[in-house]
């Protein structure tokens, strides 16, 4: 099945080769996914006066309801452009500021929504699937109370009055645990601290029962005993609702116990994407391991240092020839020759379900992550 | 701003904090007054010239030069004069010299030097005109300017952006009176669309409306032009902000996304800005008044100041200033409506 291994390259964009982490091959072309979402060959490019901005290129992936799938990457790595795409909020807003050019395919139970008319995504929107930003500070309207915020998100996607709505808000409030919920709900969003600020907008976010639900960076913003809790909670509600989580996140600690799947993300590509355990256990790709090498932990000796991952993230306008990676890689010289400045690595099955992008043989990197990295670690 | 408790702007703060400001509004209506009065009879005589003198006029002799004086109080020291002009703005005052006594009901503001009517009724003429002129020419330029900066930020490099910039740079570089006078040319003499001499509302609203229908356009215009401006550039900001991209994330219309959400944020810096300009606008209500010749405060002031009348100079100051404070206590109360993380206090 080495064929549907292979995402498109740039080239081939038309020609989708969608790759499964079931192992179910799938026909090529815009056949109906089965998944409950699943991108194909996603490309958000933005052209801008210094060039065109490959944010995301070439990104594919699968997700069933009832699944966390954990984004991780740099800022810049298209994490978050990743999600906007999923949303459709790239191409919303004509007034706003992108000009963003989103191509391949988002199947999302069972349609098509990059080809779909706005207004039927933007119905989805908020009702299928919600949001969780990363600063509930700012994403949060300031000067309407967090109750009328709840209520107008309700109401959006449901014909109710006032009354039924607010009751609504109350109860999500509380489901997310805000004491007093009643009373808060005329709350400013100011008024509240940085943690309920979160749970509020987490209410915002599943008061229609989205199906799937995106959080960027929902902790980031917070200081780490809220963090916990804010996981807890997203997970707890995960289960109540069976809906399919996608967490983007830069802390690998954060999906260490949230997801299922994990995909690295690296200029604007996946470099890596297996289930958790794998990918945390094996991992392929030395980018991963640059990352679980700068991942602070308790166990570690203090006279050992972390591991950075020297550099930094390349520019999207002009992504290096080859692997994007192969300026910051210390084993770019390992492969022969100068493949790795020349041509660029596809996604390889390494095991089954998991993937790496990667000109190190298999050998390189079983020697490499047994004797060199997995003891550092 | 405080952070955890349910806050609330209740009936109870909104009142102790109205009075607090009105007291302060008086403090400083107070200091307005003195200041005026020592700068219009107390520095005159250091130059040498005496407030007397202006009031009889060219007929002098120093008989009725001194009999002015006695009458109007002028020997006194100053703080007693002082004194008497603002106990006369609560009581009244009496003016006698001898067997000549004429009396002034409160709230006087004396008698003006040239016509020698009392002051009061003149100011109170004189200040519904300009508060038409203000009120009006105020909702047009709001609502005019912030309408152009709207669609100047939402069809952002189009032609109709470059029009209403372009139209908002002539605005603001064109002077009143070369707007308003090129407007009489062509609307009043040319056209004679509009005639007549201003008439009070209560009067004849038809022609209230018509002969304030150019002086208002012609100073909206000036204002109108910033507030496109700024509304275009807060506009573009917020339409960046992030919760600009929740509110698109909950499924909301395009159109409820920029008339709710983002329209909402844009009034606070234009309710800013229209705190600065309420207080200049009477320097715009000048030349306006003056261009059309409408009875109001501030042609009244022109005139007063080339005729050099004292107590009418001071009563319009006085007026002027107690417009701006009142303007500004409203303007300050409006924010604290619309961004609730302002607290009166």
């Amino acid at each position: 099945m080495t064929d549907f291994d292979k995402p498109a390259t740039a080239a081939s964009a038309a020609e989708t080769v969608p790759d499964t982490t079931v192992g179910v091959p799938q026909a090529v072309g815009s056949a109906p996914s089965t998944s409950f979402l699943e991108v194909r060959d996603l490309r958000v490019h933005f052209p801008t006066d210094d060039g065109l901005v490959k944010s995301v290129d070439g990104l594919s992936f699968q997700l069933e309801k009832g699944q966390t799938l954990g984004i991780v990457g740099e800022s810049g790595s298209g994490k978050s452009v990743t999600s906007l795409g999923i949303m459709g909020l790239h191409t919303t807003g004509q007034y706003g500021r992108s000009k963003a050019r989103v191509t391949g395919e988002i199947w999302f139970d069972g349609q098509e929504l990059l080809g779909a008319d706005p207004d039927e995504v933007r119905k989805l929107r908020g009702r299928e699937m919600a949001m969780i930003f990363q600063d509930p500070l700012s994403a949060m309207h300031p000067y309407y109370t967090v109750g009328k915020q709840i209520v107008e998100a309700y109401r959006v996607h449901h014909n109710v009055d006032k009354k039924v709505a607010r009751k609504r808000a109350i109860e999500m409030l509380d489901l997310v645990g805000i004491p007093q919920p009643d009373k808060r709900v005329d709350s400013y969003p100011h008024e509240f601290s940085g943690g309920m600020r979160q749970r509020a907008m987490i209410a915002m976010s599943l008061v229609n029962n989205p199906n799937l639900l995106i959080a960027d960076e929902p902790t980031t913003a917070l200081d780490v005993t809220v963090q916990a809790q804010i996981l807890d909670l997203i997970r707890d509600l995960q289960k109540e609702f069976g809906s399919a989580v996608i967490m983007i996140t830069h802390d690998l600690g954060v999906v260490a116990e949230m997801a299922d799947q994990l995909l690295v993300m690296y200029g604007g590509r996946c470099v890596e994407r297996g289930s958790a355990e794998e990918v945390f256990y094996q991992p392929q790709h030395p980018y991963t391991w640059g990352l679980l090498g700068s991942m602070p932990r308790i166990d570690r000796e203090q006279t050992e240092r972390l591991i950075p991952v020297k550099g930094s993230p390349p520019s999207l306008i002009n992504i290096p020839d080859g692997c994007a990676f192969n300026p910051r890689c210390p084993y770019a010289d390992v492969p022969k020759g100068n493949v790795t400045r020349t041509v660029r690595p596809e996604l390889q099955q390494v095991s089954s379900g998991h993937y790496s992008a990667c000109h190190l043989s298999a050998e390189q990197r079983t020697r490499i992550w047994t004797e060199e990295i997995a003891p550092k670690l | 701003m405080t952070r955890g408790a349910p806050a609330a702007t209740g009936p109870r703060t909104v009142l102790a904090y109205v009075i607090r400001r009105l007291f302060a509004v008086v403090m400083m209506l107070l200091v307005v007054t003195l200041t005026t009065f020592v700068i219009f009879f107390v520095l005159p005589k250091w130059a040498g010239q005496d407030p007397a003198l202006l009031f009889v006029g060219k007929q002098t002799d120093a008989a009725s030069i001194q009999g002015i004086r006695e009458k109007l109080g002028l020997a006194d020291p100053v703080l007693v004069q002082f004194w008497h002009f603002v106990q006369a703005l609560f009581v009244g005052r009496e003016y006698s010299s001898g067997t000549d006594v004429t009396q002034c009901a409160a709230p006087c503001f004396g008698y003006s030097f040239r016509t020698e009517q009392e002051v009061w009724p003149q100011l109170t003429d004189a200040l519904p005109v300009t508060l038409s002129l203000a009120a009006g020419a105020c909702l047009l330029w709001v609502v005019g300017g912030v309408a152009a900066g709207v669609v100047s930020a939402l069809r952002r490099g189009t032609i109709w952006d470059r029009a209403a910039m372009s139209i908002a740079l002539a605005g603001v570089s064109l002077p009143i009176y070369f707007t308003g006078l090129l407007s009489l040319a062509i609307f009043s003499f040319k056209l004679g669309w509009i005639e007549g001499e201003f008439a009070s509302f209560s009067d004849d609203p038809a022609q209230w409306f018509q002969s304030l229908l150019l002086p208002w356009i012609t100073l909206a215009f000036l204002y109108a032009a910033m507030y496109a401006r700024l509304t275009r550039a807060s506009m573009l900001e917020i339409l960046g902000e992030d919760y600009i991209r929740t509110a698109r994330a909950k499924g909301l219309t395009e159109r409820v996304v920029i008339s709710k959400h983002a329209m909402r944020s844009t009034w606070t810096p234009v309710l800013t800005l229209l705190g600065l300009d309420l207080g200049a606008l009477l320097g715009g209500a000048i030349l306006t008044e003056s261009t059309y010749n409408l009875p109001g405060l501030g042609r009244l002031a022109v005139d007063a100041i080339a005729q050099k009348d004292l107590p009418v100079i001071l009563g319009v100051t006085l007026i002027a200033a107690i417009f701006i404070c009142v303007a500004n206590l409203l303007v300050d109360m409006l924010y604290a409506v619309i961004d609730p993380r302002v607290r009166l206090g």
